[in-house]
């Protein structure tokens, strides 16, 4: 009796020793990975003051708004740099979605001349990286008046994320069976009617996965704003931290600068939080279609 | 010849129609950008004023430019440290969250959260970190004893480049981890069934199964983060501005220097077409890595 229940105890305990070791293990990396966003976000509540101590302070002493306050007052105010930040980012997301929801449905569902070589030709600047390009945009967007603005800005956004997001989209399309069109057709809807009525409600997963891969490319791009940007009025939001970072080397406000950076963070983590199945099944298409 | 093309159009109508606003906006803003690129790079192209034909001298200045070369040799040395550690640490973080146990899910995000960060947040975000007055870095070894004043990890070529190591490692872990664990999970499970029943053990499940049916996903995955390297811009903009003495400098840095700082639009078109061409070359690998062939 005893000779075989005691393997199987010691078995038992091996198992829960196992267990207990992989759940510390991965716990520890997971503060790991979030204790550098967690302590940006305490100091930003900290005084100004007690932010900018050497050596830092490992607890506050009170919760505080001041940096926040800093931050509004900062430059223009920093209401003028999340909106620019929002509205080029709300049109690269918008422009994208309807760009690449016409491109996916044109190429998923009609025949025509020329098709696998255009979408080709969209899919290729993929293999193109936008950094190569960015003195002739600098030049093209003086050339079209659309230097210095939220549209210009957008624009090229919208550009760099259309061939994954044509191509998310024409997958999207591909996986609804066509029949279900065909009675609408029947029934003499128009092509666009189809497409809005019929189609688009069921294409929602691909629309998040754009939209969100839209969104945070454009909220958190740097070097092309930094080069099509130079009125500080239409800085995004990087643009503007960085200047903030290095405008006052020698007496810097790390209280203000980690406000910044808690505010750039939030939007990101709160809609990859709440939708990261879609963010997550965009990256999984890109990974299986290579 | 041109009523028939006209027939073929108006058939085709509404296929046109629907792809007309993306071709178009790919064709204004990067096709044609892409070709200007070229002809740039064939002229003295200042900030302001007229540019001019130069023929290939772009291209023969670059020839003796020991800077930008430097800075070719600093991203290469930088692609080449971060790539096997960004897969090895990713690999690491695929085989642990590769299970369906309680908590699993938390994991995986909090290992991904850093993915969605804007490099120039974190960027913005480890330079305090790293920084030696506030910084909680120096802070914490000073306290723990192992240091005995403030290191400027950012001041100095190699600590800094292992501070950006530590930085990316901690950014960009996350999404080559998904990469990877998309490709352990088409795995079927029935192989390490069939194995846990020889009674092969944990590392040799690894060794015998996962890696070798992996080989395209490593190939995706170590590809992906050779482009992702040699692009890298921000981290070294943000966090070492290039210094101490230019030595890290990556190539876009470098570019944008050249194009934005030194107003030489045309030169820096010319360095572009050599990333260009590197950056082609490297996608080239990763196509003949993943080809469709069944071995």
């Amino acid at each position: 009796m005893s000779n075989v229940s005691q393997p199987l105890m010691s078995q038992r305990w091996r198992r829960r020793a196992i267990n207990s070791a992989y759940f510390s293990v991965c716990t520890v990396l997971a503060l790991m990975f979030l204790f550098p966003i967690v302590w940006s976000i305490l100091t930003s509540l900290e005084t100004a003051a007690e932010a900018s101590t050497s050596p830092p302070v490992y607890f506050p002493s009170r919760f505080s708004l001041e940096n926040y306050r800093n931050l509004a007052a900062y430059g223009q105010g920093i209401g003028l740099y999340l909106g620019n930040s929002a509205s080029v980012a709300l049109m690269t997301v918008v422009g994208t979605l309807v760009l690449a929801t016409m491109g996916g449905y044109g190429f998923s569902r009609f025949r025509f001349p020329g098709r696998n070589a255009i979408f080709m030709l969209i899919l290729v600047t993929l293999m193109i990286p936008f950094q190569s390009i960015l003195n002739p945009l600098f030049v093209l967007l003086r050339l079209l008046h659309l230097q210095d603005t939220q549209l210009g800005l957008a624009l090229v956004y919208t550009t760099f994320q259309l061939p994954f997001a044509v191509f998310m989209m024409r997958n999207a399309f591909d996986a609804i069976p066509k029949e279900i069109e065909e009675a609408a057709r029947l029934d003499g809807c128009r092509p666009i009617d189809i497409l809005l009525r019929v189609m688009l409600p069921l294409v929602g997963p691909g629309l998040a996965t754009v939209a969100l891969f839209a969104f945070f490319g454009s909220w958190n791009e740097l070097l092309a704003a930094l080069i099509l940007i130079s009125d500080s009025r239409a800085f995004t939001l990087p643009v503007m931290l960085l200047n903030a970072q290095s405008g006052q080397l020698g007496s810097m406000n790390w209280g203000l600068m980690q406000a910044g950076i808690t505010l750039s963070i939030l939007p990101c983590a709160i809609l990859f939080l709440l939708l990261q199945r879609f963010y997550i099944q965009g990256l999984v298409a890109g990974a299986v279609k290579a | 010849m041109f009523a028939h093309l006209r027939r073929s159009l108006a058939r085709h109508r509404a296929g046109y129609l629907f792809i007309l606003p993306c071709l178009l906006v790919t064709t204004v803003f990067f096709i044609v950008p892409l070709l200007m690129t070229v002809w740039m790079s064939f002229n003295h192209w200042p900030l302001l004023g007229s540019s001019s034909f130069i023929g290939f001298k772009n291209y023969l200045d670059l020839l003796s430019d020991e800077s930008f070369w430097g800075s070719i040799a600093f991203t290469l040395k930088y692609t080449l440290v971060v790539t096997p550690a960004i897969f090895l640490v990713a690999f690491g973080l695929a085989l642990l969250v590769n299970r369906s146990v309680r908590f699993v899910g938390l994991f995986r995000t909090a290992y991904f959260l850093p993915v969605v960060i804007g490099m120039t947040t974190a960027s913005l975000l480890w330079t305090w970190m790293f920084n030696d007055q506030v910084g909680i870095f120096s802070a914490v070894l000073m306290d723990l004893g192992v240091i005995d004043e403030p290191v400027q990890w950012l001041g100095e070529t190699n600590s800094a480049l292992a501070s950006i190591l530590v930085m990316v490692l901690w950014k960009a872990s996350g999404f080559t981890m998904v990469i990877l664990l998309v490709g352990m999970q088409a795995i079927p499970h029935d192989l390490y069934e069939a194995a846990c029943l020889d009674g092969a053990s944990w590392w040799s499940q690894i060794r015998h199964i996962t890696i070798p049916l992996m080989r395209r996903t490593f190939a995706l995955a170590l590809t992906m983060s050779l482009i992702g390297s040699f692009l890298a811009f921000e981290q070294f903009f943000v966090m070492t501005r290039g210094g101490p003495f230019n030595s890290t400098i990556t190539v876009v840095h470098w570019i944008y220097r050249a194009s934005f700082t030194y107003f030489k639009l045309g030169y820096g078109a010319a360095m572009s077409v050599v990333l260009l061409l590197i950056l082609l070359a490297i996608s080239g690998l990763q196509m003949y890595l993943l080809r469709d062939d069944h071995e």
